[in-house]
C-alpha cells in the first residue's frame, strides 16, 4: 500500500470547511466541474501511478470495485 | 469536382494466363492496390519474390484520405526507393496547436532529433503517394500490378490458395503459395475467409473536408475542441501540397452521413470556420465512422492480413496507413525465407505475434485519443473540460490533453525473435527496436546508416577488427558493417544511439529492427541469433 491512509492533514476540520465553502455558491454542474478540476490538479501533484490507481479502487463503490492492475 | 489533381486511368490488360485459359501458381498474390498493397508489391518484389498484384479499380485513391505519412513509414518507403519525391511533394510539419473554444490553449512541438534523413511527418494526398508508388512498382521486374481484377471467391488448400478472379473479359483461377490481403477496412478477402473483428465501433461519425485556398494559416496542425464556429464539437486543419487543405469535422452520432456530404451543408461549416472573407474550393467531401478493432488473427492458412483489411484505427494520431506500412515491412523478409525454405512457416506466426502487438498498441493509443476527443458520459465530458480549461494555465496540465498521439512505431520488445541482451546497454535501441537513422560519411560523402543496411541481415560492428566481412550460417547468411571501415561515424551519433564501445556489435533483421546485441563481436552468437530470428529451431533441438 502506498497511498497514504492515515490521517493526514493537520487541520481535518479547516480543510473540510474550506472543501465545502469553495462550492457554497456554485450549482450542481459547476460544482462538478470545480471538483473535476480538484481531482486532475491533485492527481498532479500526486504523480505516481501506484498511487493514484490505489485511490481509485478505494474510492469506486463496492459494487463496481475496479480489478487491481496486473 | 478536384481542380487540383487528374486522376490517372491505369490500363486493363488481359492477362496471358486468362487469355490461354492456363491456371498458374504463384508464389505470392497480393489483393489490393492501396498504399499497403502497393508497399506489399515492392517490397516483395525488390526482396526477389515474383508478386501479382490485383486491384478491382483502375486508379489511385479518390480524396486525401490518409494524409499524414511519418518518419518510420517514409524510412521504409525509402528502402522501397519512393520516399525522395514524396518527401520534396509533401507538406513537413512539426507545430501543433491546440485551441479550446476561441482561444489557443497551448501549441506542442513534435520535436524530432536532427540528423534523420527522414522528417518527423509529413502531410501529402494519399493519391500522390499512391501515384507515386504505382510508378515505382512500373519498375520492378517481379512485380505485376493488374488492374479491374476483383477476386470473388477464395478456396484454401494446405499448401495454396485458389482465387477465381474476374476481370472484364470474364472469370478466371489463380492459385498462390500465399495471399496477402491488404483490400482494406470492408475486405472482401477478410469476409471470405471467415475472418471477424473484435473491438469497438464509436459511436461518432466525422466530415473530412479537401479545401483549395490561398490561406496564410502556417504550416501546423491546427486542433479545436468546442470552437465557435462549430460548437461542441472538435475540429482539425491540416495543410496538404497544391494549397489543399484538409478540414476534419466532428459531427456528432446523430448525423445523417448522405445530408452533411452535401454542398450547400458542408460550404457554410466552412465558410463559419474561415471567415467570409477567404475564398476558397471544396474539392473532395466524405463522411466516416470510425472503429478501433482488429481481427483475432492476422493469419488464415494461406492467408496474411495487413492494413486496414486487419485493423482498423481510429484516426487520431495518423495510425492507420502509417501501422500498414510497417505490417509489410515485418511480412516481406518473412515470406521471401519461408517460399525459399530457408525458414519455417512458424516465422509468419511471428508475423501475427508481432504485428497484434503493434495493433493492440495503436488501438490503445487511438481509443485513449478518442474517449478525449468524443467523451462518452456526462462525468467523462466534465473531466474533459476539466484538462482542457486547466491547460490553458497549468503547463503541467498539458500532458493530459489528448488530440491524438502521433503515430511512432512500437518495438517489438517480447518478440520471439529477439536474443535477450546479456549485458547493459544505454539509449533506445533495445532487441526488437527499429533501427535509429544516423548520418555517415561513406568514402568521403555523406549518407546515412538506415540506407546502409541493404535487404537482408547486417551485422553491425564497432569492432576495429571484425574477423569476416560477411558471416554465413548455412542458407543466412549476414553482411558485416564495420563502423570506422565501410563508413565514417563522423559526428559520433552512430557511436552515441547504439551506445556503441569498441567491440559492440548488433545483428540487424531484414526489416531495420535489431534483433540482438553484444558487446563483441562472437560469430557463433551471431549465427544462433540469426537462427532465432528467423524462427529456425536451435541445433540439436528439432
Amino acid at each position: 500500500m502506498k497511498l497514504t491512509t492515515r490521517a493526514n492533514i493537520n487541520d481535518p476540520d479547516g480543510f473540510y470547511q474550506e472543501l465545502i465553502e469553495a462550492q457554497r455558491d456554485l450549482g450542481d454542474e459547476e460544482a462538478a466541474r470545480m471538483t473535476c478540476k480538484l481531482v486532475i490538479l491533485l492527481a498532479n501533484h500526486i504523480g505516481d501511478r501506484a498511487v493514484l490507481s490505489e485511490a481509485l479502487r478505494l474510492a469506486a463503490p463496492k459494487s463496481a470495485a475496479i480489478p487491481p492492475k496486473a | 469536382m478536384l481542380k487540383t489533381y487528374t486522376y490517372p486511368e491505369y490500363p486493363y490488360r488481359p492477362s496471358a494466363e486468362q487469355r490461354e485459359g492456363r491456371t498458374l501458381r504463384h508464389p505470392v498474390v497480393v489483393i489490393g492496390a492501396g498504399p499497403i498493397g502497393l508497399s506489399a508489391g515492392l517490397d516483395f518484389a525488390r526482396r526477389g519474390i515474383p508478386v501479382v498484384i490485383l486491384d478491382d479499380n483502375n486508379t489511385v485513391s479518390v480524396g486525401s484520405r490518409a494524409v499524414c505519412y511519418a518518419k518510420r513509414p517514409l524510412e521504409i518507403l525509402d528502402r522501397l526507393g519512393c520516399a525522395d519525391p514524396l518527401v520534396a511533394k509533401g507538406i513537413s510539419w512539426k507545430i501543433g496547436k491546440v485551441f479550446v473554444r476561441d482561444r489557443l490553449a497551448y501549441q506542442f512541438d513534435l520535436l524530432p532529433e536532427s540528423d534523420h534523413k527522414m522528417p518527423a511527418m509529413i502531410n501529402l494526398q494519399q493519391y500522390y503517394l499512391e501515384e507515386a508508388m504505382i510508378a515505382a512498382i512500373g519498375r520492378e521486374k517481379n512485380a505485376d500490378l493488374r488492374w479491374k481484377h476483383k477476386l470473388i471467391a477464395l478456396k484454401q488448400h494446405d499448401d495454396h490458395a485458389t482465387l477465381t478472379i474476374e476481370t472484364p473479359d470474364g472469370h478466371f483461377t489463380m492459385e498462390a503459395d500465399w495471399v496477402v490481403a491488404c483490400d482494406g477496412a470492408n475486405s472482401d478477402t477478410r469476409r471470405m475467409t471467415g475472418g471477424d473483428f473484435v473491438g469497438q465501433f464509436f459511436q461518432d461519425r466525422f466530415l473530412i473536408a479537401d479545401v483549395v485556398m490561398q490561406a496564410d494559416f502556417p504550416t501546423e496542425r491546427w486542433f479545436w475542441f468546442d470552437p465557435p464556429f462549430h460548437p461542441n464539437q472538435s475540429v482539425l486543419l491540416h495543410k496538404q501540397s497544391d494549397n489543399v487543405w484538409r478540414i476534419d469535422f466532428q459531427l456528432g452520432w446523430n448525423a445523417d452521413p448522405n445530408e452533411e456530404k452535401k454542398p450547400e451543408k458542408v460550404i457554410p461549416r466552412i465558410r463559419a470556420m474561415l471567415g467570409p472573407n477567404v475564398p476558397f474550393e471544396l474539392e473532395w467531401v466524405s463522411v466516416y465512422q470510425f472503429a478501433c478493432r482488429r481481427m483475432q488473427s492476422f493469419r488464415s492458412g494461406r492467408v496474411l492480413f495487413a492494413g486496414d483489411a486487419a485493423h482498423q484505427i481510429s484516426p487520431f494520431g495518423a495510425r492507420g496507413a502509417n501501422t500498414g506500412f510497417q505490417d509489410i515491412d515485418n511480412l516481406g523478409w518473412k515470406l521471401k525465407l519461408v517460399l525459399d525454405k530457408v525458414a519455417p512457416e512458424a516465422l509468419l506466426d511471428s508475423y501475427d505475434a508481432e504485428r497484434i502487438f503493434a495493433a493492440d498498441d495503436n488501438l490503445l493509443n487511438s481509443t485513449r485519443s478518442t474517449d478525449f476527443i468524443t467523451p462518452k458520459s456526462v462525468m467523462s465530458r466534465r473531466f474533459r473540460d476539466a484538462v482542457l480549461e486547466l491547460a490553458e494555465t497549468v503547463e503541467g496540465i498539458r500532458p493530459l490533453v489528448n488530440s491524438g498521439r502521433l503515430s511512432r512505431p512500437t518495438p517489438y520488445l517480447d518478440s520471439p525473435l529477439n536474443t535477450p541482451d546479456t549485458a547493459p546497454f544505454k539509449g533506445r535501441m533495445a532487441p526488437g527496436t527499429n533501427c535509429d537513422d544516423a548520418p555517415v560519411t561513406i568514402a568521403g560523402k555523406p549518407g546515412w546508416l538506415l540506407n546502409l543496411l541493404g535487404e537482408g541481415f547486417t551485422v553491425l560492428t564497432f569492432d576495429t577488427r571484425p574477423p569476416v566481412a560477411k558471416l554465413d550460417a548455412g542458407p543466412l547468411s549476414a553482411r558485416v558493417l564495420t563502423v570506422g571501415q565501410d563508413f565514417a561515424d563522423t559526428r559520433g551519433l552512430v557511436a552515441a544511439r547504439y551506445d556503441g564501445e569498441i567491440g559492440t556489435t548488433y545483428l540487424i533483421r531484414p526489416d531495420q529492427h535489431v534483433a540482438a546485441r553484444w558487446r563483441s563481436f562472437d560469430a557463433a552468437k551471431i549465427t544462433a541469433a540469426m537462427r532465432r530470428a528467423c524462427a529456425i529451431p536451435a541445433a540439436g533441438r528439432r
